[in-house]
Parts: C-alpha cells; structure tokens; sequence
C-alpha cells in the first residue's frame, strides 16, 4: 500500500480534523485557550506526544501482545508526557503553572488514544509519525484560532500584544470578560465547527 | 496476535524498565534547572508582596539578576524564636520546626518593610503565599499567593491580583490589639455598608476557600505577633 505523506499531514488539519470534525479533545481546547500564548505551548506538547507515542508504538506494534495493548499505550504515552511536563517546568517555568494540570491531562486526551488505535497500530513508522505531525496540527490549528478569537475579545490583547486601540477603550468599550470563561471558549468553538463543517461539507451521518 | 503468558510478562516488564530509566534520567538532570526556576519565583512572591512592581510595562518579568540585586540590596532574611518572639541568633542550627523566617526590607539601614510566608488548607490543597506588613506592623503592604491547587476560576482566583491587591492597605492591628483579617461571602459593602478596613470582598464560588484563607491567615499573623508586639512598642 503505497501512502500518501501529504495527505497523511493535511487531511487532519480539515477534513478529518480532531476537534471539529471528530470532536475530540474538546476538554482542554476549551481550557487552555483564553490566551494565545499557552495555546501554543499546549498545541507544541500534543504535537510532540501523539507524534512521539504515535512512532514508538508502530515501531513495536509487531511485538505488543494484544492482551495488553491498551496498558502497554498508557505507558508510552504518559511517558511522553511526564517528560515534556518536566522539561516545561526546568525551560517555561511560568508557561507550566499556567496550564497546569493540563500538560498531565495530555496523558488522557482523546486525539492521542485515538491516532494510536486507528493508524499506529497498523501502520509502519514514519506515515504513523507523520500522520501525529498532522493530527497535532489539527488540534494546533484549531486552539491558535479559538485562542485568538478569546484572546483579542476577552482581553483586548494577542500574544500579550495590545491590539485594541487605546481609543476605543476611551469610546467606552470593554472587553467581554465572558470570553474568558468557560461558556465563551464553547461559543466560539461552536461556531467555528459550524462554519468548518459547512465549508468542508461534513454531515453526521443521520 | 496471541502469545503465551511469559511473553506478556517479558514484554511488560522491558517496557515499564525503559519508561522508568528515561524518566528517572529527566528528573535528575533537569532537577537543578527546576529548583532554580522555583526558587525563583519564590523570591519572585516576595518581592511582590513588598509591593515591589515585579512585572514591568512590556509585561516583562523581573528578570534573574534584579530579582537577586534586590535580595542583597534590601532584603535580609532573620529567624524568630515562635516562643519567645526573639530573634535567633544562630538560627542554623535550629530545627526548621522550631523557627520563623522573616523577611526584613530596609532602605539605606531603616526598616521599612517585613514579609513572612503565609500557608494553609484551602478546599483542596494548601495554598503558599507571603504577606508583608508596613515598619509599625499594622497595615498590610502586600499580599500574594503563589501556589495552590484550588479550583482554576473559582477558588483559584486567589492567585490574580484582583483578589490580593484588595489586601493593601487593611489594618491588622488597630485600637491596641490585633484584628481578624476576614475574606467575606460575598461583597464588603453588602456585609459592612459602613465600610470596613479588615474585611476584603469574597470569590464567587469559593467561600470555603475564603474560610481557609481567614482561619490560617490570621493563625499565621497571630504566630508573628510575639514578635511584631515587641516592634510596635519600640
């Protein structure tokens, strides 16, 4: 079966895109994007985990006994995980109080469970890695929009940079302090599957 | 694919030995790093409690060598004896148990300001933070918290500004004797229409954060007071 590494790459970053098409990961897309700076870190980690564990598992998919599939996954995972949260805390001291226990909670994100049973085990190295590479795009793709979106809304601000005129504070706007919070992040996460979904034509299948 | 038990076990063992020997080599080599950051950001949470601007306008932290600089230039770090109030003099050789930090801001030889860290249970976890009081002892001239695990949005609010900047400038001690610090449900003005000079407005959704906050602060002011009487009066 000859692959195709481009699509491997780019099909998730729209048509089979993890968050808005198969609606996974949602939990920490909605935490970590109030601001576009842990959005991004927190993008960079599951790029890294899910290609990192996708690779290390195709590597030695021949070898793991299917009774113990799942568990032998969890370890290569957390693994992957524990590492990246202890080389935040040493390089991106602040960054990593920021987002908490969400680093930890990459462990049990639905994207990297999910590429692993669906393409990792069944695939050779590289396309598996590659099709990690795409998978985390997707997920990055989504959270620096959602992120920016919440961001210049909710704090007038993007990347920490004021992007709100100074007058229009002075003309008596405010920013929508519900943009922060969590019914903001599902507002603009809705419509953005709305509108991705109307562009890439998706439907549920009734 | 089915292989026999012993292959499962082989298996789980190579695996769960590798997972261990890489994360055992990241936790010491990148412990020193890590130490340092926190370290850091503690003396960071000094500074700030001495009311100290450690953000500038660009939203730059305070950086590594300032944050030092100000440590040899103001800061001295005493020891005080719980029982007696006194300071100790060789406070080396003291149990840690057996001792108050006490961090001590002088300008050109004149205390000005004092710090000392605050901790107790929230909801959830313990919540670490310092307090700093003005030369006489009375008024508050900072307040910060920097860590817990409380709830993020709701009791986790005690880690922004909003909520310890409304600290600054409460009376701990008034009228000749020391007065309770109190995180109330809800707003000042609504408990205290008359207004209130040791009451501070509560988190939405974190009262029982708000009685931890009033039960270890004030234990921990009462802790410091054998010491802090002896400065009011002289």
């Amino acid at each position: 079966m000859a692959t195709n590494y481009t699509k491997v790459i780019v099909d998730p970053l729209s048509e089979t895109n993890p968050i808005t098409i198969q609606i996974l990961g949602v939990c920490s897309a909605l935490a970590v994007t109030t601001k576009l700076e842990t959005a991004l870190v927190m993008s960079m980690g599951l790029t890294l985990v899910t290609a990192g564990s996708n690779f290390v598992i195709s590597l030695i998919r021949n070898w793991i006994p299917g009774k113990i599939r799942m568990i032998v996954e969890m370890a290569v995972v957390s693994t992957l995980v524990i590492l990246a949260d202890q080389f935040l805390r040493a390089y991106m001291y602040d960054i990593s109080r920021q987002l908490s226990v969400f680093v930890g909670l990459i462990i049990t994100n639905c994207i990297v469970m999910g590429r692993l049973e669906a393409y990792a085990l069944s695939n050779p190295p590289l396309p598996s890695f590659l099709d990690g590479i795409g998978n985390g795009l997707g997920y990055s793709l989504v959270l620096i929009v959602v992120a920016s979106f919440r961001e210049i809304l909710g704090s007038g601000t993007w990347m920490g940079l004021h992007v709100v005129p100074a007058s229009f504070y002075q003309a008596g706007y405010i920013n929508n302090g519900m943009m922060l919070l969590a019914p903001g992040a599902f507002i603009v996460l809705g419509l953005l599957i709305w509108i991705q979904r109307t562009l890439s034509r998706y439907f549920e299948p009734a | 694919m089915q292989k026999g038990n012993t292959y499962t076990l082989v298996f789980t063992a190579i695996i769960c030995v590798a997972c261990s020997i890489l994360l055992a080599s990241s936790a010491v080599l990148l412990k020193e790093k890590q130490d340092t950051q926190s370290e850091l950001d503690r003396k960071r949470n000094v500074l700030k409690a001495f009311d100290i601007a450690t953000v500038d306008e660009q939203g730059n932290k305070l950086g590594e060598e300032e944050i030092n600089r100000y440590f040899t230039e103001h800061i001295s770090e005493v020891f005080i004896d719980p029982k007696t109030g006194q300071l100790i003099e060789d406070a080396q050789n003291q149990e840690a148990d057996d001792r108050l930090p006490l961090y001590v801001w002088k300008d050109s030889d004149e205390v000005s300001k004092y710090a000392f860290p605050v901790s107790g249970k929230g909801l959830w976890s313990t919540i670490y933070g310092y307090m700093a009081l003005d030369k006489d002892a009375q008024t508050i001239v900072g307040l910060t918290f920097y860590r817990d695990g409380e709830t993020p949005g709701l009791g986790g609010e005690v880690g922004k500004d909003w909520f310890q900047d409304q600290f600054k400038d409460k009376k701990v001690f008034k009228d000749g004797s020391l007065q309770r610090l109190e995180v109330v449900k809800g707003k000042v003005t609504d408990k205290y229409p008359a207004g209130n000079d040791h009451a501070v407005d509560g988190i939405s959704g974190a009262t029982l954060t708000g009685d931890g906050l009033n039960h270890f602060l004030n234990a921990d002011l009462e802790k410091y007071e054998k010491y802090f009487k002896g400065i009011r009066r002289g």
